[in-house]
């Protein structure tokens, strides 16, 4: 979903910027409901106040909407369909190129010092072995530290802001 | 009234799921053996279906369980339901933000929560590469760490770098597109 949004929104329309981006998937994470879902909310309020929140919202869940009402009515056992997985396997192996390439658009624009490079392999690192760690810590409490840590040690001229 | 019903059960579920669908689980979990509505298996039946299609597994379950409960009405009160505690959150979430845009503390936590989000994403794309790119039960010695990679999806991948390097203005829907085919092609 983020390359997508990557390259609808700041690269082809230049809705927002990458900073904007980056700043509302944090926020989507710590806010309930799907984090895309929330990306496309504070999109559209940013854009075109409430209306646009609500029309972009509308947008993101009416195609899943659609799909999920045919799936029922007509596909009993969609996802067990031999084609249907080996097209779903292809699509995962796009789906990793794309978000990386995203990360890398999105990296210099957010990791520009020592202290946010730190804090990237601290979060990343918890990330990836918070099923080996004695405790699960949520997704939003990272982001929650993440926010304090940057108001505690960052400051805005190495922001270069 | 089935419809009010739908909807705020779905309510609930999305005020609480905080951090992406699968947080919703446990509660569709506990939706379903107090309401009836849908079964366990279905729960699992719909990860195996959002997985797989577009769209969060939150939302699909919303659109799955109103649409068998009450038609195509229900499935609209239902995902409306699951979708409105987020709308308003990011709604007074963003007023807030416009109040304190210039504000020094502000911007510093978002220096701060930047390269956390950037992290956070780099983590969910290690973690398709390990679904998509890697059969890690190939493993049985550290001479077989060869052939814990899957050949052909490294090579796809590469195609598809090389193709979005050679077509910048390319979108990425025709990627993914191309990656299906070769996926029934090639029998990933």
């Amino acid at each position: 979903m983020l390359p997508l949004l990557q390259r609808e929104l700041t690269e082809k329309r230049a809705w927002i910027s990458e900073e904007e981006l980056t700043d509302y998937y944090a926020i989507g994470q710590c806010t309930p409901g799907p984090i895309a879902m929330n990306v496309s909310t504070f999109i559209g309020n940013r854009l075109a106040g409430i209306p646009g929140a609500l029309a972009a919202t509308m947008g993101f869940i009416s195609a899943p909407f659609l799909i999920i009402i045919i799936i029922s009515v007509f596909l009993q056992n969609f996802a067990s369909i031999a084609a249907v997985q080996h097209a779903f396997a292809g699509i995962r192996v796009c789906v990793c190129v794309l978000i990386f390439q995203a990360i890398l658009k999105l990296w210099k624009k957010s990791v520009v010092d020592i202290k946010s490079l730190i804090l990237y392999i601290v979060i990343l690192v918890l990330n990836l072995f918070s099923k080996v760690l004695p405790v699960s810590i949520p997704a939003a409490v990272l982001v929650l530290c993440a926010g304090i840590f940057g108001i505690l040690f960052c400051r805005e001229k190495e922001g270069g802001k | 009234m089935i419809y009010l019903r739908l909807f705020f059960e779905f309510f609930k579920t999305g005020l609480f799921a905080v951090g992406g669908g699968l947080a919703t689980l446990p509660f569709l979990y506990e939706m379903g053996s107090k309401t009836g509505w849908f079964s366990a298996a279905d729960v699992a039946d719909m990860i195996a279906v959002s997985e797989s299609t577009p769209g969060a597994i939150g939302i699909n379950m919303a659109t799955f369980a109103g649409y068998k409960t009450a038609g195509i009405a229900g499935g609209v009160c239902a995902t409306l339901g699951l979708a409105a505690p987020s709308i308003i959150i990011i709604l007074i979430v963003a007023k807030f933000l416009e109040r304190f845009r210039d504000n020094k503390y502000v911007n510093r936590a978002f220096l701060g929560l930047r390269p956390a989000s950037i992290a956070m994403i780099t983590a969910a794309g290690l973690n398709v590469v390990k679904i998509a790119m890697v059969d890690l039960s190939a493993y049985s010695g550290i001479e077989t760490i060869p052939q814990i990679f899957i050949l052909k999806a490294w090579i796809l991948a590469a195609v598809i770098v090389i193709i979005s390097l050679k077509f910048k203005k390319l979108h990425p829907i025709v990627l993914i597109a191309l990656s299906a085919a070769a996926g029934i092609l090639f029998k990933f």
